[in-house]
Order: C-alpha cells, then sequence, then structure tokens
C-alpha cells in the first residue's frame, strides 16, 4: 500500500515504524508533560503538529484507506439492508433512451446547435414586434411630456436632460433588452430544470480537456450566456484552482444577456434584411447562433492558450452526475426566469441607462467651440474606430457602457440621432436606414460590431467578481485586458483583410 | 430513536415560512448533502424563499440562509452547496465543509437522494463522525417509487442511529416529520447514537492524545476530533490553519449571516 501512495516521512525509515508498545507508551508521556507544559504557557501549535506526525509514524497500515474503506463497506452494508430494488422501470427506460441520443458521439453536437438555433429563433422572432411597439409606445409618452414641460414654462436644459436624456436612455434600453429577455431566461430555464446542462458539458468534456480546460468549463461557461458574473461565480465548482482561472478568464468569451440585444439587432437588420422576410427571423437566428458558436471556439482557443502559458498544466479527470430528466415546475420557471432573472437583469440595465442618458444628453449639449463634446470625442476616436472597422460613436458608446453591456446600443443610437428623431424609429428599417444611410455603416461594421460585441471586455460587475473571486488585482485585470486586447486585434484583422481584398 | 412520521398526530406543531426575517433566532439548522439531491427546493419550502434550483450538481455554490418557525421555535436554515465528501477540496465543498464543522448548527439535516443510497450513505456517514446532533431526510421518495425503488426508511434509521425521514421536497410531502425529528433531536427527547466505523486501537489512542492538545491549541473549536484526524492524515491546509490561528478566525466567519452576498447572488441573471 505504500507504494502507491506517498509515503509518510516514517514509512521510509524501518527503524521508527517499528516501534514497539513501550516506545509508544514513553512518546506518550512526553506528550502528556509537553501538553501540561503548553498549557501553563501559550499552547503552540507547532508542537501539537510535530506531535501528529510522531503519532501517524506509529500507526500500523495505511489507516486513511482504512477509514475510506470502512465507511464505503459500511455504506453499502446499509443501503442493502433498506433498498430494495423493484422490476425496471419504464422511466429510467426513458432517460436512457434519451442520453443516447442527447449525448450520443454523432447526434450530440449537432443535437445541441439545434437547440440553440430553436431557443434563438424564437427569442428574435418573438422580440422584434414587441420590441418596436414598446418604442413607439415610449417615444409617444416622451414627446407629450416634453410638450407639457414646454407648454408649464419649464426651461429648455430642464426638459431635454429629463425627457431627452434620462427617460430616453431608459426607454431605449427597456425597449431593446425587456421583450428577448422575457422570452430567453424562460426557455434558459426549461433547459436547466430538465436537466440538459450536465450533457451539454458531457458533450463538450472532450474539447475542453483538449484545450487544457476543466469539463465543468462547459456549465460555467452556459452560466455565462445568462450573466458573466454569475458564469464566474459558478466557477467554484472547479475544484482545481488553476483549472478554475482558466474558466473565470474565458468566462466572458460567451456573450451575456446584455449583449444578446447587440447581436440579435445586427442580426435582424444586417442579416436577415438580406433574406426573404419568411426566412429572415432564422437567418438572424443561425447568425446568432454563429457568434455564439464563434464564442465558444474562443473560450476553447483562449482556454487552450492559457493552458500552454501562464497557466500551464493538463486537464484534470472528474466524475459528472448525469441528472434524471425532471420535469420543470411551471410556476417555478416563470418565477426564476421572468422576477429573478428577467427584472433583476432589466433593473441593473435601468440603474445604469439613466445616469447613461444624463451623460449622453450633457456631451451632447455641452459646446466647446462650435462642437459638442459627444462630437468631440466621437471624433477623437474615429481613427482607432476606423482601423477596427467601426466608428468614433462606436468606441465611444462602448467607453460610456463600461458599467453595463446592456446599453451600448441605446448609447449608440442616441448619440447617432442627436435631436428629436427619435419618434420615426418605429421599425428595424428605419434603424437600417439611419445606420447605413447617414452614417455610412456597411457589412464590415455590423460584422466588426458583432466581433467587438462578443470579445470585448466584460462590464464592471464582471471585472469586481472576478477580484473578489481570486481576490487578485493581477487575474482581474488580464480578466478585462485579455479579451479587450483580443477584441482589437481580431476585428483590426478583419477590417485590414476585408479592406485589402476591396469588399469595403 | 426512530423516525416519527407525524403526519398523523395532531397538528400542535405549525409550520410558517420566515423568508429573510432571522434577525432573532433559536436554533440554527444546516442542510447538507451530495448534489443534486433537492437542498434547495426543500430549503425554499421551508423557508418560502426561491432559492434558485436547477436539476445539475453545482448550482449552489454559496450559503443561502433562511428562516422558518416551527413548535414556537424560530429557526435559521442554512443551505449549503452539495458535496460527496467531506474532504474535497473545491471552493463550494470547502463552504459546506466549513459550515458542518466550524458553524455549530444545532442540528444537519443531511438530504439523502432515495434512488442512490448507497452513495449517498457515505456523505451520512461523514457526517455522523463530526456530529451527533443530525436527522436524514430521504427526499425524491417519488422519484424512487416510480424507478421501482423502495427504501425501509425504518431500519435506515436504526441501522444510522438517527432519525430518517421520507420527504418529498418538491410537493411538500413529509416536511412535518421531518421538523418534528428535528426539534427532537435538538431538544434532546430523541436521541441519537450515531454509527461510527472504529478505527484501529493506536488509531484510536492517537486521537485520544491529540485532542485536548488541539483544544488547548484552539480553544473553542468545535470538531477537535476532526482536526486531529486531519492531521494525523498530514493535511498541509488544516496544519497552516492551526499554526496561523486562522481556524479560530474560521470558527468566527462561520458565525457571519452570509445570506447578503449569496441572495445577491442568487439573484444575479442566471446563477
Amino acid at each position: 500500500m505504500n507504494a502507491a501512495n506517498p509515503p509518510f516521512p516514517g514509512d521510509a525509515k524501518p527503524l521508527v515504524a517499528r516501534d514497539t508498545a513501550s516506545d509508544r507508551s514513553v512518546a506518550r508521556q512526553a506528550a502528556v508533560e509537553a501538553a501540561g507544559a503548553t498549557l501553563a504557557n501559550r499552547p503552540d501549535p507547532v508542537s501539537v503538529i510535530r506531535r501528529a506526525e510522531e503519532l501517524r509514524r506509529g500507526l500500523t497500515g495505511n489507516f486513511r484507506d482504512e477509514a475510506v474503506s470502512s465507511i464505503y463497506a459500511e455504506a453499502e452494508r446499509i443501503s442493502r439492508r433498506v433498498v430494495r430494488h423493484g422490476d425496471t422501470d419504464p422511466a429510467l427506460d426513458w432517460d436512457q433512451r434519451i442520453d443516447r441520443i442527447v449525448t450520443s458521439p454523432i447526434l450530440g453536437l449537432p443535437l445541441m446547435l439545434v437547440i440553440l438555433a430553436v431557443v434563438f429563433w424564437l427569442t428574435i422572432a418573438g422580440a422584434n414586434v414587441p420590441s418596436a411597439m414598446l418604442a413607439s409606445g415610449f417615444f409617444w409618452f416622451e414627446d407629450r411630456a416634453a410638450a407639457l414641460f414646454d407648454t408649464a414654462g419649464a426651461p429648455w436644459w430642464l426638459t431635454g436632460f429629463i425627457w431627452h436624456g434620462v427617460f430616453r436612455g431608459l426607454a431605449w434600453v427597456v425597449s431593446v433588452m425587456l421583450p428577448p429577455m422575457a422570452i430567453f431566461f424562460p426557455l434558459f430555464t426549461i433547459l436547466e430544470d430538465l436537466g440538459y446542462l450536465p450533457r451539454v458539458a458531457f458533450n463538450l468534456d472532450f474539447l475542453f480537456r483538449r484545450a487544457g480546460a476543466h469539463g465543468k468549463q462547459a456549465l460555467t461557461m452556459a452560466m455565462g450566456f445568462g450573466c458573466n458574473a454569475a458564469g464566474v461565480i459558478a466557477t467554484r465548482v472547479i475544484d482545481s484552482p488553476r483549472e478554475r482561472l482558466v474558466a473565470i478568464l474565458t468566462n466572458n468569451f460567451v456573450p451575456c444577456n446584455g449583449r444578446f440585444p447587440t447581436l440579435i439587432m445586427l442580426a435582424t437588420i444586417f442579416v436577415a434584411a438580406s433574406f426573404p422576410p419568411v426566412v429572415a427571423s432564422i437567418a438572424a437566428a443561425g447568425a446568432v447562433v454563429g457568434v455564439v458558436v464563434l464564442g465558444v471556439g474562443f473560450t476553447l482557443l483562449m482556454s487552450w492558450l492559457l493552458s500552454r502559458t501562464v497557466l500551464k498544466g493538463e486537464a484534470s479527470a472528474f466524475t459528472l452526475e448525469l441528472p434524471p430528466y425532471r420535469r420543470p415546475g411551471v410556476a417555478r420557471i416563470l418565477y426564476t426566469s421572468l422576477i429573478d432573472r428577467t427584472l433583476f437583469v432589466l433593473w441593473r440595465a435601468i440603474l445604469t441607462a439613466a445616469p447613461a442618458g444624463a451623460v449622453i444628453w450633457l456631451l451632447r449639449n455641452i459646446h466647446l467651440g462650435g462642437a459638442s463634446l459627444a462630437t468631440y470625442s466621437a471624433n477623437a476616436l474615429a481613427p482607432l474606430g476606423h482601423a477596427i472597422g467601426l466608428d468614433g460613436v462606436i468606441l465611444l458608446a462602448y467607453v460610456i457602457a463600461i458599467p453595463a453591456n446592456e446599453i451600448v446600443v441605446p448609447t449608440m443610437l442616441m448619440v447617432y440621432m442627436g435631436g428629436g428623431l427619435m419618434t420615426e424609429m418605429e421599425s428595424m428599417s428605419d434603424l437600417r436606414a439611419l445606420l447605413v444611410g447617414q452614417h455610412g455603416w456597411t457589412m464590415l461594421t455590423a460584422v466588426n460590431l458583432m466581433l467587438f460585441a462578443l470579445l470585448h471586455n466584460p462590464c464592471a460587475t464582471t471585472i469586481i467578481t472576478i477580484y473578489k473571486e481570486t481576490l487578485s488585482k493581477r487575474w482581474a485585470a488580464l480578466g478585462a485586458l485579455m479579451p479587450l486586447v483580443l477584441a482589437f486585434l481580431v476585428t483590426f484583422l478583419t477590417a485590414t483583410v476585408a479592406r485589402l481584398l476591396g469588399w469595403v | 430513536m426512530t423516525a416519527h412520521n407525524c403526519e398523523a398526530c395532531p397538528a400542535h406543531a405549525q409550520l410558517s415560512q420566515m423568508g429573510l426575517r432571522m434577525d432573532r433566532f433559536d436554533r440554527v439548522v444546516a442542510l447538507a448533502g451530495n448534489p443534486n439531491t433537492g437542498k434547495s427546493t426543500l430549503f425554499n419550502a421551508l423557508t418560502g424563499l426561491k432559492q434558485h434550483t436547477g436539476n445539475w450538481p453545482g448550482k449552489t455554490v454559496t450559503r443561502a440562509e433562511g428562516g422558518f418557525q416551527f413548535g414556537g421555535l424560530r429557526y435559521k436554515l442554512v443551505d449549503l452547496p452539495g458535496t460527496y465528501s467531506l474532504l474535497s477540496a473545491s471552493h463550494d465543498e470547502e463552504v459546506a465543509r466549513d459550515f458542518l464543522l466550524f458553524g455549530r448548527p444545532d442540528c444537519t439535516i443531511v438530504v439523502a437522494d432515495a434512488t442512490a443510497l448507497e452513495r449517498n450513505l457515505n456523505l451520512v456517514l461523514q457526517v455522523l463522525e463530526i456530529t451527533d446532533q443530525a436527522v436524514l431526510a430521504v427526499n425524491l421518495m417519488d422519484e424512487a417509487k416510480r424507478k421501482g425503488v423502495e427504501v425501509d426508511v425504518r431500519s435506515l434509521s436504526r441501522d444510522l442511529g438517527i432519525p430518517a425521514v421520507p420527504v418529498i421536497a418538491r410537493t411538500g410531502e413529509g416536511l412535518h416529520g421531518l421538523l418534528a425529528s428535528v426539534q427532537g433531536v435538538i431538544a434532546g427527547e430523541i436521541e441519537t447514537h450515531p454509527r461510527r466505523p472504529t478505527g484501529t486501537k493506536e488509531f484510536d489512542a492517537a486521537i485520544a492524545e491529540l485532542v485536548p492538545l488541539i483544544d488547548a491549541v484552539a480553544p473553542g473549536v468545535p470538531n477537535a476530533r476532526w482536526i486531529a484526524i486531519r492531521l494525523l492524515d498530514g493535511d498541509g491546509r488544516v496544519e497552516r490553519a492551526l499554526e496561523t490561528g486562522e481556524l479560530a478566525a474560521l470558527v468566527a466567519r462561520q458565525q457571519r449571516p452570509d445570506d447578503r452576498f449569496s441572495r445577491k447572488i442568487a439573484l444575479q441573471g442566471a446563477q
């Protein structure tokens, strides 16, 4: 047994291991005296540890193995007495039959992609109309409220700040985010309660293992779809510190719910628009799935790179239970997904959108030598934006949206639109006309914005969570900067290639 | 010492869910068990809270705390992450272990999956090594029935030396009996004689010698016996904890409510 386990220091020396009863009684006498002495003075932990080491050498056999196996034997004995298995039942059979398909080496991955595509298709197809309705409703209200303020004689800056600043920010965030979330979260929760997530981890295990990462990273990655901060916290299930860090640092590469609206909007107005209406939403869903798959690819790639460089090591083995499929409870699904998840994320977005709306209004309305601060900063960022296929306004939106990714699109639109054009934006085709017609967006802008949204730095909440979980400023900084650098690199490459080939 | 099935008793004790109101509580009860056995579901059923549950092992990664009232006493219930063993190393399992060892719960409810009892019993026996104050909740009885698995809960209770109560946390079935057992164990009305596999004579002697030493070095630390076993095993982390006095801090930390953080996470979108 000593050959299998690294021997304790004493095991190698036969003289010490072969102790006699008298040796032990002498030793114990000494220990009792020592205890008496330490009780009189300050007790000394080091002497206790040393004493434990001495005692360990005196123990015969491998008591640890014995302790563990006696527990196992006891558990087996008891369960043999009290558990009776009846006939093989149909339910178990069903579970196994389903698992044979869901986790099959051939069908497992394609089935996952189909499920993912269906979830996004339902989200996109279902969210379109309510989003537009919410937007027009809110902006109708903004118009009336502002008019009311004007007739009441309120100063222009007060009306502008409150209604065209703070309120408009809120309105955009709610109408862009609420419908997709209210569809996506219940679907996600159903999959979770059914027991599908461990199957995903099972299917992806071989990829993560090759990347030198832990198979449970697939679970934490799945949590990241909801919220990257939650995904980072979920990495606690990974016991190896190295693999846990890999999972923390790469969680950002799956788009969270705050970033989905950006992807969905771009997929809708650029991808879907080039297809006939019947298949438009399917095409849009396909584009979003493509981005998500790319994100999983980057997760694996960066995990692999980290495992070969700063976090060197091999993947460790682990066991993962595949729980039985369980019928999700409707009430709980609705509560969890709508009250806890949707409203919570929305509330967070609202908290950041209101000040962001105010900031944008101020940037647009404070003028320095003929140009607004917004124009100044957008112009300053324009060269950098152009180099990576975007523009200054988009980068400005990303700077303002550091606290929460949710407000990127609303911020961008508010800077683009300036004054009172807002009420005309009632459909996605208006949006397309604005972006392409007035602000020179091309397919490259759309593709690179999708890439940038996928890869760029995590939001402030996630960065703080990384710090809390690792208690290291260095890892938190790496967790923020690695994606940012990668985002710039990738978008710079695509922009350069596209321009060299004359596509734009 | 046998399990009471109180479904038929006169309802002298009523369960009332107290949610997050636990500023004043009389007793602390911990929920332990293997991953994905329904601890959070039981937690929600008892406290009326909406801790996120999910059908996958590893859902709960921090402690969540809630309150309920039963038989005139206020209880604080602590939902712990699932763990297969008290020796494990991942961060979520450490949270569970530290609370069971150093959090001084008045009673520990170990939740076991009736469909996989043998594997679950390994943890039950480990928990019984460190505490007398425990009740076994045999959960998922409905699933077991569907799968044709029958559990003789009465014999189980006798073999383990603690009350064992069949429950279905999803529907709330058996909760009354469970709480009556918890109450009985805490009040000392139900005597427990936990089953403990004994070691060799040398091993027991070594433990007997180390326990008073540990009590002297770290006064007031619960489970000196467990620490003695870990020291004998050469567990470097326990050695360090003892040396640096971190053990005392660990004990103190268990007394602090953890609900602020865990609640925030429970609400953090997708946790």
